[in-house]
C-alpha cells in the first residue's frame, strides 16, 4: 500500500483530505464535504455543467476527454433510466491513485457521483472497484451506508425531493473491464469484453441506458471544481488542461508516492525534485511516463511538461498518471517482457490481433531475452506489434503494441546484445525490476 | 430507411441508409472477406479481416460495423488493406494444426481460401503450436480446439438461432476456448447448426468426420424425408460397391426455405439407407409359413396373379390399399390410380396426421390464404395454435425465431403446454388440452365455454389489431374447428394459414387423394366428370378407411392389401392374427411390424433414393432428386407399374408415357438419375423432354397437373430447385359432414421420426446420450 507522500511543489485539491480521516462522515463534513452536492441540487443540471467546461477537466482515466463535455452528451430524455458509473478498476501497470482515493476520501467518490448524476438526470449510480480492491469495498460500503443514513443518498436527498441511489461493485479482476464498455458488460454480470462503438454510452449504455461512465479521479474531483469554480480550477493547469491531477511517481527514485501536481508539470523535475532524484548515484535509463502502456522516454526527453497536449507531443501519452523511472541497472528487453506478459495475460481474447499478438510477442521477447532469437526475430517483433496498432477491437491492443514498439526503436541495442545464444547481460548484476 | 449514395472502390453504390457496409459491398459484387460477421447473427467485430479504408478516418474500420452513409468514400482493397488481412492470417496460422490433409474442412474451409487470397507463406514463429485433444460433446458434435479461430459464430448460431444457448466462450485471452455451458457435454437440440457455420474445421459432426474428402462427393440438393417441413438439404454421395452412399446431409445453397436450417433429422438421419438390415431381396411367404427370397420375377408375378385373382373373384371391394406419408406425389397419385382404376377398388387411406381436407375445404375459393413456410420468415405477426414447433416443425420453428429476432416479428402462442416458443412469444395464453375449440370460439368474440382472463382478453385484444396475420394450427384443430378457425381468421384484415401435419409428404398424401372418398385435388367421387378420361372404371361408392379395412379384414372381408411405405400394423396397434385371411403386399425397407406378417415383400427405395415431387404441410411444392442408390431396392413408382403390368393392365393408361414413341422398359433407372443438367431441366420444364419410361415420374406429374389444377405451378422454377406454393382456391369440395377425419398425429421429438427414425442409429444415439429422454414414439 503506498503510503502518503508530501512535497512543497504540491497543489492539493484532490487529495486536500488524504490523511485528514475524512473516510468518516463528520470529518467529510467538516472539512466542505456534501457542500458542492448541496449547490448542485440548488443551482441545478445547467450550472453544473458550464463548471465543468470551465473547469478544463479532462478524463484521468488516460484518454483525457473533457468531462463537462461527456455529461453534456446524455440525452436530456430518455425512456430507459440513465446511469452513473464511476470506474475504478484501475489496474494500469504503475498506478495507483484512485486506491488512495478510495482509501482516504471515499465521499468525495460518492458526492461526485451524485453530482454527475444531477447533471445528467439519472437517478442512480455504481461504484464498481477493481476485483484486487476488494479490500477497500468495505471502506465504499461503509461510506454508502454512512451517506444513506444521513439523507445524502436514497429518498428525497437533502430534503430536495431528489431520489439517488448509489451501488457499490466489484470486478472479478479483470485489466480488460477497465474499458468503459467491458466494465459496462461485467457490471451486468457478463464476460468483461467491449462492446462494438457506436453506439457509446451516453446513448446506450449500461442495461441499455444512457450512461456517463467515469474514472474514479475524474469524478472525486466533481466536488472540488464546484466549490472553488470552474475557472480558478483551470487556472491551476496549463491552458486546455485544467487543474491538477494525481502522479503515482515509482520505480528507481529516493521518495515514490502520489503526488497531486498542476497540470503541465515538469516531468524531470517529478522525477528529480518531487520524487527525491535516482537513489545510489545510478544513471537514469529510460521513463515510461503514464502506465505501462505509454511509450517509454530516453532522459533526454524528460523535459517536458505532464500534460495530455505537452506529451503527445513528445510521442507519448499523459495515460493514467503513473511514472515508472527505471536506472541503468534495468534489462530493457526484460522490461519489455515483463510489459508484454501483463498484457497477453489480461487481453479478453475477443479479436485475432490482441489475443494472438500478444501472445506471440510474449512468446518471441522472451525467447530473445533467454538467448535463442537472431536478428530477424527483432524485426519480426515490431513488424507484429506494428500490425496490431489501430486494428484491435479495443484500445488494449494498442496499449501492448504502442510500449513494445518504443522498446524496440529506443533500444534496439539492448534487444541486439540478447542474440544468437547469448542471453541477457544483466542477468548477474539484476536487481528486482519494480512495475 | 432513405438510400443513400457512396463510393466503394470508385463504384458508386446506393444502398438504404442504415445498411452495413460489408452487406452493401456484397450484393454490389465486392467480396469483403469476413470470418465473425455472419448475416442474421449479431456483429462480434472480432476476426478484423473485413477492414477498409474510410476517406478521412484515421484508422481502418471494421466493414461489418460500418453502417453506410451518404458521400462515404471506401477502399476495400490496397496494400495496406491486404497486409492488414495477411497479418491477421499470420496470427491465426501461428496457431494453426495445419492438418488440412486431414481435416473434414479441408477443401470447403474459409480459413484455406483466405490463405490461398491473401497469402501467409513465411511462418514468423518457431514456438510450438498449442495442442489440446480432440473432445466429443455429444454423439453428433465433436470439437478440435486448435483448428478453432474463433469467430464465435457458433456461439451465436446456437444461442441467437436455435434459442438454445448451449455453446459459450470459456477463459480469456489466448487461453479463450469454445466450449459448451454443460461443462463437458451437450444435451442440446443437436442440430449440427454450429458444425455447418463453423468457418474451419474445429467442430465436426459424429456422422461425417473422417470419412472422405469433400472433393470426393456428388453434392445432390433434394428435400428431407423426415417432418412436414420439407426442409431443401444437400446430400454429399459417394459411390460404394453396392450403389452410392449418403455421407453427409447439410445445407449448402442456403436457398430452400428452411435458409441456414437443418435440425438433427435433416443433417443427420440419413443413415436407415445404409443398415444392414434393410431388405434388398423380394420375399415371399412359403407353404411352411417361412419367408424366403424370390427374384423379382416371381415375386411380382405371384403378387400380381393373386391381386387380379381376388379382384376378379371377389371384386375390387375385398381389396385394400395403404399409402405413405413419405412417398413422392406421383407415387401417391400412382397409387391410388392403380387403386381405382386396376384394383377396382376406393379402399384407399394412409396415415393421416392433420385434417388436409376440412382445410381444403374451408379454404376453397379463397387465393392468397395458404402460408408458404417462406412467409413465417416475413409475417409482421404469427398466431400458433396447438403443436410444439420446435419438437415437431423444427423449420417452422426457426423462421419464426429468425423472424421474432430479426424483424420483430409479434408472435402469439396458445397452447396446453409451455412450449419453447413461449420464449419468443409476445403473448403466450395456456389454455386446457381439449380447450381449442373453446379458444376460436373466444377469439371470435363468442365468451360462452371459454374462462376468459385478462391474459386472454389482452391477447384477443392484440390479435385483431393485427393487420397482417399469419396462423399456424396443429392436428388438435380438425373438421369444424377448422372451419371456425378460418372463418375467424378471414375476419381479420390479412390473414393466411397453414395447418400443421407430420411427415416429408403428409400433405403430397392427402392432396394426391390417398383417401377412400377423395380423388386427387380433394375431388369428391360423385364430382369426378372431369376424371373420366383418365380413370375409365371408377367405382363411385366411397371405400373403406384405414380403420374400416382392418375391420373387413378381420371379419374376413378383406382378400388382400397392398401396404406401400406404412407401418400401421404398430401405428394403429393392429393385432396381426386379424390380417391372417388377408393376402399381405407390403413394400418397405425394413422387416416392420407390417412388414413381418405379410406373404410379399418388396424391397423399396426411399425418398431420397428416387426423383419426384413432394409437398410439405404448407402446401410448397418442391422437387426431390435422386441421391443415394442401393443395389436390389426398387421405387414404389416402378414397382406400382410392374405390378399393373402383371395384372394384365395397360402401363400407359397408368402412366401416360410415350406419347406414341416407343419406350423401352428395360431403361427404367436411368431415367431417374441424380443431378439434371440445366439443359434437361430446360427441356423437363417445357415438357419437350420425352418421357420414354413408363417409369418416369414426370409423365405422371403430367396427368397431376392437368388433372389438379392448384399443382399447376410452373414446372421452370420447380425444376430448377425452387419451392413452388400450391394453391388452395382452386379446391372444389363439398364434405360430408360425417366424414370421419382419422387424424392420428405423430407426436414425433426432434429426435424421432416415426418407423423410419427406428432405423436410425444417430437418432438412437443421440437419445440414449441425453440426461433427460424424450419418450419414443412409434410408427408408420
Ligand atoms: S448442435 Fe445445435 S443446439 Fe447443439 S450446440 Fe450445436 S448449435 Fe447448439
Ligand atoms: S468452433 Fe468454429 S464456429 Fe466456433 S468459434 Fe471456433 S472457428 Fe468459430
Ligand atoms: S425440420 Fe423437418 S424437414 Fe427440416 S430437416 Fe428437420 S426433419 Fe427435415
Ligand atoms: S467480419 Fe468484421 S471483424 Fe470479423
Amino acid at each position: 500500500m503506498p503510503r502518503l507522500v508530501s512535497h512543497p511543489d504540491e497543489v492539493k485539491i484532490i487529495s486536500r483530505r488524504f490523511g485528514q480521516g475524512a473516510a468518516e462522515i463528520d470529518r467529510y463534513i467538516e472539512l466542505d464535504g456534501y457542500k458542492a452536492a448541496q449547490a448542485a441540487i440548488e443551482k441545478g443540471p445547467e450550472w453544473i455543467i458550464a463548471e465543468m467546461k470551465a473547469s478544463g477537466l479532462r478524463g484521468r482515466g488516460g484518454a483525457g476527454f473533457p468531462t463537462g463535455m461527456k455529461w453534456s452528451f446524455v440525452p436530456k430524455q430518455s425512456e430507459k433510466p440513465k446511469y452513473v458509473l464511476v470506474n475504478g478498476d484501475e489496474s494500469e501497470p504503475g498506478t495507483c491513485k484512485d486506491h488512495l482515493i478510495f482509501l482516504h476520501d471515499p465521499h468525495a467518490v460518492i458526492e461526485g457521483t451524485l453530482i454527475a448524476g444531477l447533471a445528467i438526470g439519472a437517478k442512480m449510480g455504481f461504484i464498481y472497484l477493481r476485483g484486487e480492491y476488494r479490500y477497500l469495498l468495505k471502506i465504499m460500503e461503509k461510506a454508502v451506508a454512512d451517506a444513506y443514513a444521513k439523507g445524502f443518498l436514497g429518498k428525497n436527498i437533502f430534503g430536495s425531493g431528489i431520489d439517488f441511489e448509489v451501488v457499490t461493485q466489484t470486478g472479478a479482476g479483470a485489466y480488460e473491464v477497465g474499458e468503459e464498455s467491458a466494465l459496462m458488460e461485467s457490471l451486468e454480470g457478463k464476460r468483461g469484453v467491449p462492446r462494438i462503438k457506436p453506439p457509446f454510452p451516453a446513448v446506450v449504455g449500461l442495461y441499455g441506458g444512457p450512461t456517463v461512465i467515469n474514472n474514479a479521479e475524474t469524478i472525486a474531483t466533481a466536488p472540488h471544481i464546484l466549490l472553488m469554480g470552474g475557472e480558478a480550477y483551470a487556472k491551476v493547469g496549463t491552458e486546455r488542461n485544467g487543474g491538477t491531477r494525481l502522479f503515482g511517481i515509482s520505480g528507481h527514485v529516493e521518495r515514490p508516492g502520489v503526488y497531486e501536481l498542476p497540470m503541465g508539470f515538469n516531468l524531470k523535475r517529478a522525477i528529480y525534485e518531487v520524487a527525491g532524484g535516482i537513489p545510489g548515484g545510478k544513471k537514469l535509463k529510460a521513463v515510461v511516463p503514464g502506465g505501462s502502456s505509454t511509450p517509454v522516454l530516453l532522459p533526454e526527453e524528460i523535459d517536458v511538461g505532464l500534460d495530455f497536449d505537452q506529451m503527445a507531443k513528445a510521442g507519448t501519452m499523459l495515460g493514467s498518471g503513473g511514472v515508472v523511472v527505471i536506472d541503468e541497472s534495468v534489462c530493457m528487453v526484460e522490461f519489455a517482457l515483463r510489459t508484454i506478459k501483463f498484457y497477453q495475460h489480461e487481453s479478453c481474447g475477443w479479436c485475432i490481433p490482441c489475443r494472438e499478438g500478444t501472445d506471440w510477442l510474449k512468446k518471441s521477447i522472451t525467447r530473445l531475452h533467454a538467448g535463442g532469437a537472431v536478428d530477424k526475430d527483432i524485426d519480426n517483433i515490431r513488424y507484429l506489434a506494428e500490425n496490431m496498432m489501430g486494428r484491435t477491437f479495443c484500445p488494449l491492443g494498442d496499449a501492448a503494441a504502442m510500449p513494445t514498439i518504443g522498446f524496440v526503436k529506443k533500444f534496439r541495442h539492448e534487444f541486439e546484445e540478447h542474440l544468437n545464444g547469448k542471453g541477457c547481460p544483466y542477468e548477474h548484476q539484476r536487481e528486482a525490476v519494480l512495475v | 430507411m432513405a438510400d443513400v449514395t457512396f463510393t466503394v472502390d470508385g463504384k458508386k453504390l446506393t444502398a438504404p441508409a442504415g445498411t452495413l457496409l460489408i452487406d452493401a459491398c456484397r450484393k454490389a459484387g465486392i467480396e469483403i472477406p469476413a470470418f465473425c460477421y455472419y448475416p442474421g447473427l449479431s456483429l462480434q467485430a472480432a476476426c478484423r479481416m473485413c477492414v477498409v479504408r474510410l476517406e478521412k478516418v484515421p484508422k481502418l474500420q471494421t466493414a461489418c460495423t460500418t453502417p453506410v452513409a451518404e458521400g462515404m468514400v471506401v477502399t476495400t482493397e490496397s496494400d495496406e488493406i491486404k497486409q492488414s488481412r495477411k497479418a491477421i492470417l499470420e496470427l491465426l496460422l501461428g496457431n494453426h494444426p495445419l492438418d488440412c490433409p486431414v481435416c473434414d474442412a479441408g477443401g470447403e474451409c474459409e480459413l484455406q481460401d483466405m490463405t490461398f487470397k491473401y497469402g501467409a507463406a513465411e511462418s514468423k514463429y518457431v514456438e510450438i503450436k498449442q495442442h489440446r485433444e480432440e473432445q466429443q460433446w455429444s454423439p453428433v458434435v465433436f470439437f478440435d480446439r486448435p483448428r478453432c479461430i474463433l469467430c464465435y459464430r457458433c456461439v451465436r448460431v446456437c444461442g441467437e438461432g436455435m434459442d438454445v444457448w448451449a455453446l459459450g466462450v470459456q477463459n480469456r485471452g489466448v487461453s479463450s476456448v469454445i466450449s459448451p455451458n454443460g461443462e463437458d457435454h451437450l444435451d442440446c437440440e443437436e442440430c449440427g447448426m454450429c458444425i455447418d457455420i463453423c468457418p474451419v474445421g474445429a467442430l465436426t459432426s459424429g456422422t461425417y468426420r473422417y470419412k472422405t474428402r469433400p472433393w470426393e462427393m456428388n453434392h445432390v440438393a433434394t428435400v428431407c424425408t423426415h417432418c412436414g417441413d420439407g426442409c431443401k438439404t444437400t446430400l454429399g454421395v459417394r459411390s460404394v460397391d453396392d450403389g452410392s452412399e449418403i455421407i453427409r446431409g447439410d445445407n449448402r445453397d442456403k436457398s430452400g426455405m428452411n435458409g441456414d436450417f437443418l435440425c438433427i433429422k435433416g443433417r443427420y438421419a440419413f443413415d436407415f439407407t445404409t443398415r444392414e438390415d434393410r431388405i434388398t431381396k423380394p420375399l415371399v411367404r412359403q407353404p411352411n409359413g417361412q419367408l424366403a427370397e424370390v427374384s423379382w420375377e416371381q415375386a411380382l408375378e405371384h403378387a400380381g396373379m393373386k391381386l387380379r385373382e381376388i379382384r376378379d373373384t371377389r371384386g375390387g371391394s375385398a381389396i385394400g390399399v395403404i399409402g405413405s406419408t413419405r412417398t413422392t406425389n406421383e407415387e401417391a397419385y400412382l397409387l391410388q390410380k392403380f387403386a381405382r382404376t386396376v384394383l377396382n377398388t376406393n379402399n384407399i387411406d394412409h396415415h393421416r396426421t392433420a385434417d388436409y381436407a376440412s382445410f381444403a375445404a374451408a379454404l376453397q375459393g379463397k387465393a392468397g390464404r395458404t402460408a408458404s413456410l417462406r412467409d413465417f420468415l416475413t409475417a409482421p405477426a404469427i398466431l400458433l395454435l396447438g403443436n410444439d414447433a420446435t419438437e415437431q416443425h423444427p423449420a417452422l420453428a426457426w423462421n419464426i425465431r429468425s423472424n421474432v429476432r430479426q424483424n420483430r416479428a409479434r408472435l402469439y402462442v396458445a397452447n396446453h403446454a409451455d412450449i419453447k416458443l413461449h420464449r419468443q412469444a409476445k403473448s403466450f395464453l395456456q389454455i386446457p388440452q381439449d380447450g381449442y375449440a373453446a379458444l376460436v370460439q373466444y377469439l371470435a368474440g363468442n365468451e360462452a365455454g371459454f374462462d376468459g382472463t385478462e391474459i386472454s382478453a389482452a391477447f384477443r385484444e392484440a390479435l385483431r389489431k393485427e393487420e397482417s396475420l399469419v396462423i399456424a394450427f396443429g392436428s388438435e384443430f380438425r373438421g369444424r374447428d377448422i372451419q371456425s378457425l378460418v372463418d375467424f381468421g378471414l375476419g381479420l384484415p390479412n390473414v393466411k394459414f397453414a395447418a400443421l401435419g407430420d411427415y416429408a409428404n403428409s400433405r403430397g398424401a392427402a392432396d394426391m387423394g390417398l383417401m377412400p372418398d377423395l380423388l386427387p385435388g380433394y375431388v369428391p367421387l360423385a364430382a369426378a366428370k372431369h376424371f373420366g378420361e383418365e380413370y375409365p372404371s371408377l367405382p363411385s361408392a366411397p371405400g373403406l378407411d384405414m380403420l374400416q379395412m382392418f375391420d373387413a379384414a378381420e371379419a374376413g372381408n378383406l382378400g388382400a392389401l397392398y401396404v406401400v411405405g406404412s407401418n400401421p400394423v404398430e401405428r394403429y396397434g393392429i393385432d396381426p392374427t386379424a390380417l391372417k385371411n388377408t393376402f399381405l403386399i407390403v413394400q418397405d425397407m425394413f422387416m416392420t411390424e407390417t412388414a413381418a406378417v405379410a406373404d410379399v415383400i418388396f424391397p423399396a427405395a426411399n425418398l431420397y433414393e428416387k426423383s419426384g415431387t413432394v409437398t410439405n404441410t404448407y402446401g410448397d411444392l418442391q422437387l426431390a432428386k435422386k441421391a443415394a442408390d442401393k443395389a436390389g431396392v426398387r421405387t414404389d413408382f416402378e414397382l406400382i407399374v410392374r405390378l399393373a403390368d402383371k395384372m394384365g393392365a395397360d402401363p400407359k393408361k397408368l402412366v401416360p408415357f410415350g406419347r406414341g414413341v416407343r419406350a423401352d422398359m428395360g431403361q427404367t433407372r436411368g431415367a431417374q438419375s441424380g443431378e439434371a443438367d440445366r439443359h434437361a431441366v430446360w427441356l423437363a420444364a417445357n415438357n419437350l423432354e420425352p418421357k420414354l419410361s413408363p417409369f418416369d415420374p414426370f409423365a405422371v406429374f403430367d396427368e397431376i397437373q392437368r388433372l389438379v389444377p392448384s399443382y399447376n405451378v410452373s414446372r421452370f422454377e420447380l425444376l430448377g430447385g425452387q419451392d413452388k406454393q400450391t394453391r388452395s382456391d382452386l379446391v372444389q369440395i363439398e364434405l360430408d359432414p360425417a366424414r370421419r377425419d382419422l387424424v392420428l398425429p405423430a407426436n414425433d421429438t426432434l429426435f424421432t421420426s416415426g418407423t423410419l427414425g427406428r432405423y436410425s442409429r444417430m437418432l438412437h444415439s443421440v437419445m440414449e446420450s441425453r440426461t433427460t429422454k424424450p419418450a419414443e414414439t412409434a410408427a408408420d
